[in-house]
């Protein structure tokens, strides 16, 4: 069930107009930032279908970038965040691509840079300000949010999964859902991992000094 | 949990618990959060909800395009001649619906019920009944949670996105929500509540999403004022004993089936129906310029 609140359907509380284009773009741009783990520095973003034709009337462009600040759905300063970016010195640039089909008519790609780190995700606004993440650095997976996650690059290394699992379990903490996806058998993987209970930094700190991992983004 | 409005009717029958009460009991089990605290949060979304009709029927609201505001004034105003033709209850219900809608188009704050573009039908119908039921601020806040859990799903079984089913997944959920939380709040039962929903949703099979200039006014904000009054409307048919032949989840499910069947014009991408008139396409050209890059460098479209 993709809709798991009844806090899903009667909300967000949100600023205009539209929860799909706004209130969920800016979703989008805020998980991206969570998970690049500081505001970039540079953001070129793509946009498909439904969000390709009409991101002017609904300001999703705005609300991208708004989620790219850390504003939340109901922030006042939200309509003026590319202003604010601009003044933060951040460089953002927007391709419609409304050609390209995609899965979901609400789809944005988003690559981020700065301090040398580069992401690249792509998140589909699915309704009512209800979004997923659903591709980092071209790996598919499946993210909404609405627990806390651990997203872990790693080598495809037999025991690589069985060691973090370890370590999660060392803290104590429950998984609820985990998934793991791979280009090719042998190379790089990325394992998403969502837990009932909050993730520490000290957890995330052990997954990361482990001999096949490569990077570690924490979603509290 | 339940997955159905079979199993949601079931459920509340069985226990003789009011829907509001199941949703309430899935939400604590489901977020292990107490009751206090889910009561609390949906009583707060109800405060941005009047305070949204508010502003829009006192407030001169208008949006940035010029394409909206100040309807829900006039309709008031209309109201207080005491000349209206469908009625106190149907035309505040109305008013209070564009209100929302006009706050929501001119970047104002409003709770999506289910989504934005269909934020007013909720709101709306609860706050036009008000008058007319005098419901305890417990009573207003257990009307969300019976919205809620109509819309919930329909969430989870068909879809509450323009972009994918429509505006009948937006202002026709909203509108079967109103109509099924109309009923509990006037004493109906949970069947009726079910046949409400079955009923209005059931009329707005096949309604296109298709907003001038893609802007979230052009029709959206009086559809959210007729949906208003089709979900008063669908919950007095339910009380009176008229039955949905229709089952209300196969209704849900034909309005998936519609919304997959629906060309990408009728979608939210403001390509058909009024967003494509001779009128539609010159609000259009009049509102936007060309759109800029924050370092003032033109737009890469493909």
């Amino acid at each position: 069930m993709r809709y798991r609140s009844v806090f899903d359907i009667i909300g967000p509380v949100m600023i205009g107009p539209s929860s799909s284009h706004t209130a969920g773009a800016a979703r989008i741009g805020r998980m991206a930032r969570k998970l690049f783990g500081s505001t970039p520095e540079r953001a070129d973003i793509t946009l498909y279908g439904s969000f390709a034709e009409t991101y002017r009337g609904h300001g999703t462009d705005v609300a991208l970038v708004a989620g790219l600040l850390d504003f939340e759905t109901d922030d006042s300063r939200l309509s003026e965040a590319l202003s604010i970016a601009a003044k933060k010195g951040i460089k953002v640039t927007f391709t419609t691509d409304k050609e390209t089909q995609t899965e979901h008519p609400n789809t944005a790609r988003l690559r981020l840079a700065g301090r040398g780190n580069a992401l690249e995700l792509v998140g589909v606004s699915i309704g009512g300000g209800k979004i997923e993440i659903t591709e980092v650095d071209g790996f598919s997976i499946s993210l909404t949010g609405s627990n806390p996650a651990l997203l872990v690059l790693h080598r495809d290394k037999y025991g690589a999964v069985a060691e973090v699992a370890g370590l999660i379990a060392k803290y104590e903490m429950n998984i609820s859902h985990m998934e793991v996806s791979r280009h090719e058998r042998g190379h790089l993987a990325m394992m998403v991992i969502q837990t009932d209970e909050e993730i520490n930094d000290g957890l995330a700190a052990e997954i990361s000094g482990l001999t096949n991992m490569l990077n570690v983004a924490v979603l509290s | 949990m339940f997955r159905t409005i079979k199993e949601l009717v079931d459920q509340a029958q069985s226990s003789c618990l009011s829907i509001s009460e199941i949703m309430i009991l899935s939400e604590m089990e489901t977020t292990q959060k107490s009751r206090a605290d889910i009561f609390s949060k949906m009583e707060k979304n109800l405060e941005v909800m009047e305070k949204a009709v508010e502003r829009g029927i006192h407030e001169e609201v208008r949006s940035h395009s010029g394409l909206t505001g100040g309807d829900a004034r006039l309709l008031q105003n209309y109201l207080e001649t005491g000349n209206s033709l469908s009625g106190n209850v149907l035309l505040d219900a109305v008013s209070k619906a564009m209100a929302t809608n006009e706050v929501n188009a001119a970047m104002g704050t409003i709770c999506a019920t289910p989504t934005a573009g269909s934020a007013g039908v909720v709101p709306g119908t609860l706050f036009g009944l008000r008058g007319r039921l005098n419901p305890t601020r417990d009573e207003m806040v257990r009307f969300l949670f019976t919205a809620g859990a109509f819309g919930f799903v329909v969430a989870n079984n068909a879809s509450i996105a323009g972009a994918a089913g429509g505006c009948q997944a937006e202002v026709g959920s909203a509108t079967g929500m109103a109509a099924a939380a109309a009923v509990e709040l006037a004493g109906g039962s949970p069947e009726q509540s079910a046949d409400a929903m079955a009923i209005a949703l059931g009329n707005m099979l096949g309604l296109i999403c298709d907003p001038v200039a893609g802007l979230v006014e052009v029709p959206c904000v009086k559809r959210n004022a007729i949906g208003a009054s089709t979900a008063v409307v669908a919950a007095d048919m339910a009380l009176a004993g008229i039955k949905s032949k229709i089952p209300c989840d196969e209704v849900i499910d034909a309005m998936y089936k519609v919304g997959r069947m629906m060309p990408a014009a009728f979608r939210e991408t403001a390509l058909g129906g009024l967003a494509d008139t001779k009128t539609g396409r010159a609000l259009k050209q009049r509102i936007f310029g060309q759109s800029k890059n924050t370092d003032g460098s033109a737009l890469t479209e493909k």
